[in-house]
C-alpha cells in the first residue's frame, strides 16, 4: 500500500514537468514579447530592451525554462501586467466562487447520476431504463451555458425564484451564496450527471455478470444487498474514475458558466485576461487548474484503494 | 471542458471493467439501421447538414441590418425573429449550422491526422512512446475548454485559429487510442509474417497496423465533431472564438443573452440548433460504436487525466 501511494506520488513528476513546460512554451508562442506589451504602445526600444532585460527575456530559451521551473517551485506566478499586481493574489481572489460552484455540481452531478445508472442496470432495456437513459442523452447533448441560459430565463425571469446573476461570496452567508450558485450548480450538474449515469450502467451491467453475484443470489442474499452492497462496490472503480474526470470537466464547465451567470469567478478572471493580453494571468489560471486536476487524479487513484483490495498488493 | 463531457469518449481502461460476454457478431450495418433512434440522429444530422450547405438560397444575408425593426418577434418576415441590430435570427441560425458542421469536419480532419500519426509513432516504436506520450498526457493534464481558451489567447480571433486551437486539443484523445490499438496489432502474426517478408515500416504501418486500427478512430470521429462543434460554441459564446462578425451559434447566443428578457427567441433558436446537432452526432457516434466496436460499448468515457 505504501509502495502504491509512493508511485503514484512520484508518477505525478514527470506529468508536473511537461504540464509546466506546456505552459511555458504556450505563452512564448504568443506574437509580440510580454515586455512590449507591458511598456505599452508608447516606450521607446530603448525601454523595451531594458524592460526585456529586467525581465530576464533576453536570455536565451532553455535558461529562461530553467527560472521558470525555479520560479515555480516557490510558487511564484509572475505578476499581472494589467492588474500589477502577483498573478497568484488575483487567483487566490477569485478561486472561492468556482471551487465552490465545481464542488456543487460534482456533487449534484453524482447525485443524480449514480443513483439513475443503478437503477437503469437493474432492468436493463425496461421502460425507466430506456427513459433514463434518453434522459442522460439530452443530458449529454445540452452545453451548459444553454441550459444555463434557459434556467435564467424560466426561474429568473418568468418566476423570479432566483438572481438573475451575480455571486453573493461566503462572507455575506452561506445561505444567500447557495442561493447565487443554484441555477448554475444545476445548468453544470444536470449536463455532468447524463455522462455519470452512462458509465455508472454499463460498469454496473458488467459486474452484475459475475458469477459472484450468482453466488449471492444463490444463497439467498436480498436483492437489495446484492445490488447495493456487492455489486455496487466493485462497479465503483470505473464510476470513481468518471467522478474525478467530472470533477475536472466541471471545472472547465464552471470557467463557461461563470459567464452566463457573472460570476466573479476563475472563467472571468482568464476570459477578461485573454482579451486584454494579459498573459501571465493566463498563464498562471491555467496552470492551476492543471494542478487541481492533477491533485483529483491522485485522490481517485487512491480511492481504489478502498474499493478493490488487489490494488493494495500491486 | 466545457461541459464538453462526451469528448473524453474512448475505451475505458480500467480495472473492474470487462468486455460483455458472448456476444454475436453481426454484419456491421444491421445494429445501425435497427436502432431507430440512430436512423432519427443520421436523418437529424443531414437535415442540418443540408441547412448549413443551402444556407445562401435558405437564409439570404445574415449581416443586412434592419434597424426599424430591432428585436422584432417571430413573423412571417423574419421566421425567427430579429436581433438587437435587427438582423434575421433565421438566416444566422442558418449560417451557424454552416460554420458549426465547417469547424466540427475541420477539426476532425486535423485531430484524425495528427491523432494517428503521433498515435502510430509511439504505438509503433518503442523509443518515441514515452516522449510523445508524455507530451499528450501534458496536454490532457488540462480541461478541454481551458486549454482552448489559452490556445486561442495565443493565436488570436479567427476561424482558422480556432479549429487549430479545439484541434490540438483533441489531437491526444485520437493518439491514445490509436496507440493502444497499435500496441496490440504490432504484435499480431500477420505483422510479423510481413515483416518476415520484408515489408518496410512505412508499408507496415499504413498497409497492415492503421487498417485495422481504424475502427475505434472512426467512432472517436463522431464524438470528436460533437466535441468541437461544441467548443467552437462555447468559445464564441465566451468571446474568444471566431471574430463577433461571423454568424455562429455561440455569438448569436452572447449577444442575445444580452436581450434574454425582451427577446427570448435570440436564445432559443440557436440553442436549440447546437442542442439538435449534438444530439444527433452522439446518436449517430453511439450507433457507429455499437457496430464497429461492441467491446466499447457504454463505455465510451476515459481518464483523461495524468499518466
Amino acid at each position: 500500500m505504501k509502495t502504491y501511494l509512493a508511485r503514484r506520488l512520484l508518477a505525478l513528476i514527470p506529468v508536473a514537468l511537461v504540464v509546466a513546460t506546456v505552459a511555458f512554451v504556450l505563452m512564448h508562442l504568443a506574437p509580440g514579447d510580454p515586455a512590449s506589451v507591458i511598456a505599452g504602445p508608447y516606450a521607446s526600444a530603448d525601454d523595451v530592451k531594458r524592460l526585456q532585460h529586467q525581465l530576464g527575456l533576453d536570455a536565451p530559451l532553455p535558461a529562461q525554462l530553467v527560472r521558470w521551473y525555479a520560479r515555480l517551485l516557490r510558487g511564484d506566478l509572475g505578476d499581472s501586467i494589467f492588474l500589477r499586481r502577483p498573478v497568484l493574489e488575483a487567483i487566490a481572489d477569485r478561486v472561492e466562487p468556482t471551487l465552490l460552484l465545481t464542488s456543487l455540481a460534482t456533487l449534484l452531478a453524482v447525485a443524480i447520476g449514480v443513483p439513475a445508472g443503478i437503477v437503469s442496470a437493474r432492468r436493463p432495456n425496461s421502460s425507466e431504463d430506456q427513459a433514463l437513459m434518453l434522459f442522460a442523452l439530452l443530458g449529454i447533448s445540452v452545453p451548459n451555458f444553454l441550459l444555463g441560459l434557459l434556467l435564467i430565463l424560466v426561474f429568473s425571469v418568468q418566476l423570479g425564484w432566483f438572481p438573475v446573476a451575480g455571486y453573493s461570496p461566503l462572507e455575506h452567508g452561506a445561505l444567500q451564496t447557495l442561493r447565487s450558485l443554484v441555477l448554475p450548480a444545476v445548468a453544470l450538474g444536470v449536463v455532468q450527471s447524463g455522462l455519470i449515469a452512462r458509465i455508472t450502467r454499463s460498469a454496473m451491467l458488467d459486474v452484475l455478470r459475475e458469477p459472484f453475484i450468482l453466488a449471492g443470489r444463490a444463497k439467498g442474499l436480498a436483492e437489495r444487498t446484492v445490488v447495493w452492497k456487492h455489486a455496487l462496490k466493485n462497479a465503483m472503480i470505473p464510476t470513481v474514475t468518471i467522478i474525478g474526470v467530472s470533477f475536472a470537466v466541471l471545472l472547465g464547465g464552471a470557467i463557461v458558466v461563470e459567464t452566463v451567470f457573472n460570476i466573479p469567478g476563475l472563467g472571468r478572471l482568464i476570459i477578461s485576461a485573454v482579451l486584454r493580453r494579459d498573459y501571465p494571468v493566463i498563464q498562471g489560471v491555467v496552470l492551476c487548474v492543471a494542478a487541481v486536476y492533477m491533485v483529483i487524479n491522485l485522490l481517485v487513484d487512491l480511492s481504489y484503494l478502498a474499493f478493490d483490495p488487489r490494488v493494495r498488493y500491486q | 471542458m466545457t461541459g464538453v463531457s462526451r469528448p473524453e469518449a474512448q475505451a475505458l481502461p480500467a480495472l473492474g471493467a470487462r468486455p460483455g460476454g458472448a456476444r454475436r457478431v453481426r454484419p456491421w450495418a444491421a445494429p445501425l439501421v435497427r436502432r431507430k433512434i440512430v436512423v432519427v440522429g443520421g436523418l437529424l444530422l443531414a437535415g442540418v447538414t443540408a441547412a448549413g450547405a443551402l444556407a445562401p438560397v435558405l437564409g439570404g444575408d445574415p449581416t443586412r441590418m434592419d434597424v426599424a425593426a430591432r428585436l422584432a418577434a417571430p413573423s412571417r418576415a423574419h421566421w425567427l425573429g430579429t436581433d438587437d441590430v435587427g438582423r434575421d435570427v433565421w438566416s444566422r441560425v442558418v449560417y451557424g449550422a454552416r460554420l458549426s458542421l465547417l469547424v466540427g469536419a475541420a477539426v476532425v480532419a486535423l485531430a484524425l491526422v495528427a491523432g494517428v500519426f503521433c498515435g502510430l509513432l509511439a504505438g509503433y516504436y518503442r523509443r518515441l512512446d514515452n516522449a510523445i506520450m508524455r507530451v499528450m498526457d501534458g496536454l490532457m493534464a488540462f480541461p478541454a475548454i481551458v486549454l482552448a481558451i489559452a490556445l486561442m489567447a495565443v493565436l488570436g480571433p479567427s476561424v482558422l485559429n480556432v479549429v487549430v486551437a479545439i484541434g490540438v486539443v483533441y489531437t491526444p484523445r485520437v493518439a491514445r487510442i490509436v496507440r493502444a490499438s497499435v500496441l496490440v496489432i504490432r504484435e499480431t502474426a500477420y505483422v510479423e509474417a510481413a515483416r518476415a517478408l520484408g515489408a518496410s515500416d512505412g508499408a507496415l504501418l499504413t498497409r497492415h497496423v492503421l487498417p485495422n486500427c481504424l475502427s475505434p478512430v472512426v467512432v472517436q470521429a463522431s464524438f470528436v465533431f460533437a466535441a468541437a462543434v461544441l467548443t467552437e460554441a462555447a468559445l464564441s459564446f465566451l468571446g474568444v472564438g471566431v471574430p463577433p462578425y461571423v454568424p455562429s451559434w455561440g455569438n448569436i447566443l452572447s449577444e442575445g443573452r444580452l436581450y434574454i428578457q425582451q427577446a427570448p427567441w435570440l436564445v432559443l433558436y440557436p440553442g436549440a440548433a447546437i442542442m439538435l446537432t449534438i444530439l444527433a452526432l452522439n446518436l449517430v457516434g453511439d450507433g457507429l460504436r455499437d457496430a464497429l466496436d461492441p467491446k466499447a460499448r457504454g463505455l465510451a468515457t476515459d481518464k483523461q487525466g495524468a499518466a
